[in-house]
């Protein structure tokens, strides 16, 4: 592989850009491999990645059914941030928060990781009490958060109303080191990456069943025929029921749309990620100028990639109060994605009832910040077949034994 | 936008009239059951893609909860029934058929 850098720019400059290869290649699928992951999102990428980087498994083969990137890893609003409440959350998304500060470098592709700060508004009293806690588990954790003032958010956030007649604001939760990346390149660098070691990822061929023998995974048919596997990961995010029913388990799994949406683009008027939960909205802006927003998800089974519009008229009905000057904007484009939601708000990375199949999934609205963290925790249980430490706590069978890892009342809203 | 008729009162309702209340049809299981009836009962969801049975409330119309048979997939509705039936009923099952040739109730 070519390494990209200033210099690369320059040759390619004299060479009428002749010269760049392709950032990874199109493989013909062999007939087995050491390793499957179904799903070419980045958890499934990043999962790949770190079983070669970390544990020298390199005959893998990543399926993807659509184009890599194209699921939820690039429909979402890119929001990084690592301040949880409960200890393993703190855990994995510090873990992939500190990744991300380096993955640029590491992957030689830049993910335009901008740690610019990220604000959580408190509305209500509730939400001051709440947050006063986060911040303290967060310093027990290791993670750097802190409590601002009204006037603290103000100077932050010049556009922002801080005295409105419904939800004044009362201070926020303030992460210096949170922030977005860009979601496409976080995909293409780990893709690049994982070619380079020789990887095959396998696009536009979709898994539609799981083979086995003796409750141990043998392989996976898919629309370009049966590929062998000793070990599978499942990493497929709204299509984890789906897959899963082919594997021969359920899961406390339901898939639900949700939206987001960008308005035409504007001069730099705000530097930070803006979060509003008890009026259910959040914000930033892109490097291009768009203000990028989201809010809460629909609420009914969905797999359409569309949602409804009401939910676009609320979020922006909310954002307009908390940011008067945004009332003019037009909004340009909105989309959806489908996130896998579990009962208490936080992901799994566990082994399954199949022997040698493994699964993550789970992360629902917020899977973007974790990605890095993520594939650390998942290539570390596919490799040794027992979790470590940062996956030890997100198995399946928590719901059972009644151990939930109650994210629910820490997001309000879906980022 | 989704649009359901209610089976009580009537109306035609579009979704903001109407409140989502998850998979129909869940068999409850309570104390004295095994961990694995109960486990699945609170927790493991068909989630499936393509035709589900669900229960709607029509809340800000005659408040009265209801079930429906739709496709995850398309948004199509196959129809909406009483919320006092232990499975779907035969003619919401035929009207499925008839525009799914391949489902079969599980
Ligand atoms: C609108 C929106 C906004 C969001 N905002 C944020 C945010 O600000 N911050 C944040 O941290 N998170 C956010 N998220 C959540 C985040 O996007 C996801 O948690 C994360 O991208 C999940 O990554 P993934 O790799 O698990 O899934 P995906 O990127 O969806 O990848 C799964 C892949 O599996 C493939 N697949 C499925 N079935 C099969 C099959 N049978 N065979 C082969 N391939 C298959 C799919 O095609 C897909 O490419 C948001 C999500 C949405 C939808
Ligand atoms: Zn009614």
């Amino acid at each position: 592989m070519k390494r990209y850098s200033v210099f690369a720019i320059a040759r390619e400059a004299m060479n009428h850009h002749q010269g760049w290869e392709r950032a990874w290649k199109s493989p013909v699928p062999k007939a087995s491999y050491d390793a499957v992951i179904i799903g070419a999102g980045g958890h499934g990428l990043a999962t790949a990645y770190y079983l070669g980087k970390n544990h020298g498994i390199r005959n893998v083969a990543i399926i993807e059914k659509g184009w890599l990137g194209g699921g939820n890893t690039g429909r979402n609003t890119t929001i990084i941030r690592s301040n949880y409440l409960q200890d393993p959350s703190a855990a994995i998304y510090e873990k992939a928060r500190s990744l991300y500060e380096t993955l640029s470098q590491e992957l030689n592709y830049n993910i335009m990781f901008s740690p610019r700060g990220l604000l959580m508004l408190a509305q209500t009293h509730h939400e001051v009490r709440g947050y006063l806690r986060t911040v303290h588990a967060n310093n027990l954790q290791g993670v750097v958060t802190e409590w601002i003032t009204p006037e603290r958010v103000k100077d932050l956030v010049p556009i922002i109303n801080i005295d409105g007649p419904r939800y004044p604001i009362l201070g926020a939760l303030y992460q210096a080191r949170g922030g977005t990346a860009r979601h496409d390149a976080v995909a293409w660098g780990y893709a690049r990456a994982c070619s380079d070691m020789g990887m095959d990822i396998i696009q536009q061929c979709e898994v539609t069943g799981v083979r086995t023998e003796n409750g141990q995974v043998t392989g996976v048919e898919t629309t370009k025929g049966y590929i062998g596997t000793r070990k599978l990961g499942i990493v497929v995010a709204g299509h984890s029921g789906q897959v899963a029913e082919m594997a021969g388990f359920r899961l406390p799994v339901e898939s639900l749309a949700l939206q987001a949406l960008v308005s035409e683009p504007i001069k730099p008027c705000m530097d930070v990620v803006v979060m509003a939960n008890t009026v259910h909205g959040y914000m930033s802006q892109s490097d291009k100028g768009e203000m990028v927003i989201g809010g809460g998800t629909d609420g009914f089974n969905n797999y359409t990639q569309r949602g409804s519009f009401h939910h676009i008229e609320e979020t922006l009905r909310a954002l307009v109060e908390t940011f008067p000057m945004i009332s003019r904007l037009k909004m340009l484009r909105q989309w959806g994605g489908i996130v896998d939601m579990t009962g208490d708000r936080s992901p799994i990375i566990s082994k399954t009832p199949l022997g040698n199949c493994f699964i993550n999934c789970g992360w629902g609205t917020g899977g973007f910040k974790a990605i890095p963290g993520s594939g650390w925790a998942m290539a570390d249980l596919m490799a040794r077949g027992e979790p470590g430490p940062l996956a030890a706590e997100f198995d399946m069978w928590r719901f059972r034994e009644g151990r939930f890892i109650d994210e629910s009342v820490a997001a309000g809203v879906a980022h | 936008m989704l649009i359901l008729d209610c089976p009580y009162c009537g109306v035609r309702a579009e979704e903001t009239e109407l409140t989502p209340g998850g998979e129909a049809h869940l068999k409850r299981f309570g104390p004295g059951s095994d961990d694995d009836d109960f486990e699945a009962y609170m927790f493991a969801r068909k989630n499936p893609k393509g035709v589900h049975f669900e229960r709607w409330r029509h809340a800000y119309g005659c408040g009265k909860w209801f079930l429906a048979a739709r496709c995850t997939a398309t948004l199509e509705v196959f129809g909406t029934y009483p919320a006092q039936t232990a499975e779907p009923p035969a003619d919401i099952v035929d009207k499925i058929r008839a525009r799914r040739p391949d489902w079969t109730l599980t």
